[in-house]
């Protein structure tokens, strides 16, 4: 793998910012320059500092927002951009529809898209059951634990196998235990599904354990300020978690966080 | 101490008010008969239940007429103000430009416009309105919250999902009002029964009318107060159930999901 020094300009990107910048109407500057290229099948992280614009880039990549500079462009197919059930996208928040049943809240992208009932209840199915929640089509969602109301949200934005799947913290209201659970199921639906990735969160833990690379990105403006790349085999597991290596992934992912926050603005 | 089970919880809230007020109505009648009060002036509970049972033909035909007016008043500001709710929700222009007048009839007492509609209206047709125009305006109020208060990050998995008006309208917005509208339809229920005495009564003293407002005006008239306090009784208990059919409707439409309507679990 080469060094990741600005992946923007790599030819297998699926989905690439090119100086991307987003000044919001109250004149708050969220991103400014950002170059990040995404590559087919990785799983890809954005670590940064709270505020310093991560969710608003996944945003921009999700098409939910749109860049004021710049440009996101999708190199290998023209009409991949937004819509389509191309991309799934996980929220911080679960964010079910609370008056119908899990069943109903999964086949929701289907329904939008006009999927015949019969292929798409085959694809509810089969997406519950990747999350291992196979007899839980009709429960509703207060009737679940916050762990499975997240694994219902998965499902939902798995079910149009999704060539790109954007998480916004999806895990950070969880507690470890769940957590460390919904990190290792994730890893093997992306492995078994082999989509593209893009998580954001705030744990250096957390996104070197899933990632394959790291974008580290420093607030006041919001831009990536350095990458790094995690070799290390998956599939990973506890042994992963507890090894020597694992640790000095970390080390080099809190310094390079720590330099990111030093060189980031103040609020 | 133990707190009291549920289901004691449940019948003191029942068992209390009718406690009361068969506690009143017996302080009412020995008062009554003590003293002597002559019927015109006051009648005892016994003789308004009398009267109720020998007259029950005419106030019966005038509850009908009273309930159709109210009940028909009631569906149209339903619709009325979930309808306009929703216009105002895809047309910014429309809200602009109507909403103001929507909160002018709502401030402007029935009683007050009732006779004016009487002049240009055909009296069922009048009282009707007037039943519309006090009920349509807490759904329309209710309705256009609880458009708005549609979780954002749902709204955007939407619109990733390229979903069209209607659909973001029919599959979310909708579903996530509908608690503010059953609210809403709780307080028009009471209303249109409200807005259709009020027209009764203004339409009563032009000289027409039957519903149960119009025999209070006319009982009135004739002295004949146990018919008052019968035909008082009625209009009571017919707001009663009405608030009570639309929570009970309210409450079978929530209970699944809505934390209004869920049992408390502690």
């Amino acid at each position: 793998m080469a060094l990741p020094s600005s992946s923007a300009n790599h030819g297998g990107s699926l989905v690439a910012l090119r100086g991307v910048g987003k000044t919001f109407a109250n004149g708050v500057q969220a991103l400014a320059g950002l170059d990040l290229g995404v590559r087919k099948g990785e799983f890809l992280s954005l670590l940064g500092p709270s505020g310093c614009g991560k969710s608003t880039a996944l945003r921009i990549i999700a098409g939910l927002s749109a860049p004021t500079q710049g440009a996101v462009e999708w190199p290998a197919r023209a009409d991949l951009a937004p819509n389509g059930g191309r991309i799934g996208f996980v929220f911080q928040e679960p964010t079910l529809m609370p008056w119908t049943d899990v069943f109903n809240n999964v086949r929701l992208p289907l329904k939008l898209s006009r999927t015949p009932a019969q292929k798409a209840a085959t694809r509810v199915e089969a997406a519950l059951e990747r999350v291992g929640l196979q007899n839980f089509g009709h429960a509703y969602p207060r009737e679940l634990s916050g762990g499975m109301r997240m694994r219902v949200s998965i499902a939902r934005a798995l079910v149009t196998e999704p060539e790109i799947l954007l998480m916004d913290e999806p895990f950070a209201a969880l507690d470890e235990i769940t957590r460390f659970k919904l990190n290792d199921d994730l890893l093997t639906m992306w492995q078994a599904l082999r989509t593209t990735v893009v998580f954001v969160t705030h744990s250096v833990f957390e996104s070197v354990y899933l990632s394959s690379r790291i974008a580290v990105m420093a607030a006041r403006p919001g831009r990536i300020f350095t990458e790094l790349a995690i070799e290390a085999p998956y599939p990973r597991d506890e042994e992963f978690r507890t090894s020597v290596e694992y640790a000095g992934f970390c080390r080099r992912a809190s310094e390079a966080l720590a330099r990111a926050m030093a060189a980031g603005g103040k609020p | 101490m133990t707190t009291p089970p549920f289901a004691r919880e449940r019948l003191l809230r029942v068992a209390l008010p009718f406690l009361l007020f068969a506690f009143a109505v017996a302080i009412w009648e020995a008062a009554v008969r003590i003293e002597g009060i002559p019927p015109y002036v006051l009648p005892s509970p016994g003789l308004v239940l009398h009267t109720l049972v020998t007259d029950r033909v005419l106030l019966g035909q005038s509850l009908l007429v009273t309930l159709r007016t109210t009940l028909e008043g009631f569906l149209l500001a339903a619709a009325g103000g979930v309808g306009l709710a929703v216009l105002f929700n895809q047309s910014r222009f429309l809200e602009y430009s109507l909403y103001p007048y929507a909160v002018i009839l709502q401030v402007t007492p029935v009683i007050a416009i009732a006779p004016l509609l009487l002049v240009y209206l055909q009296q069922p047709t009048a009282v009707l309105v007037c039943a519309w125009i006090v009920a349509f305006f807490p759904v329309l109020a209710n309705t256009t919250l609880g458009l708005n208060s549609v979780d954002r990050n749902l709204a955007d998995l939407y619109a990733l999902y390229g979903a069209g008006p209607f659909a973001l309208l029919w599959n979310l917005k909708l579903p996530s009002a509908l608690p503010y509208i059953l609210g809403g339809l709780r307080i028009a229920g009471g209303l249109s029964l409200v807005g259709a005495v009020a027209a009764e009564i203004a339409a009563g003293s032009a000289g027409a009318g039957s519903g149960l407002a119009y025999r209070i005006m006319e009982s009135e008239y004739r002295l004949n107060i146990p018919r008052m306090f019968a035909a008082l009784l009625l209009l009571s208990v017919a707001g009663i159930v009405i608030f009570y059919l639309l929570a009970l409707a309210s409450h079978l439409a929530l209970r699944r999901w809505h934390e209004s309507a869920l049992a408390q679990e502690r």
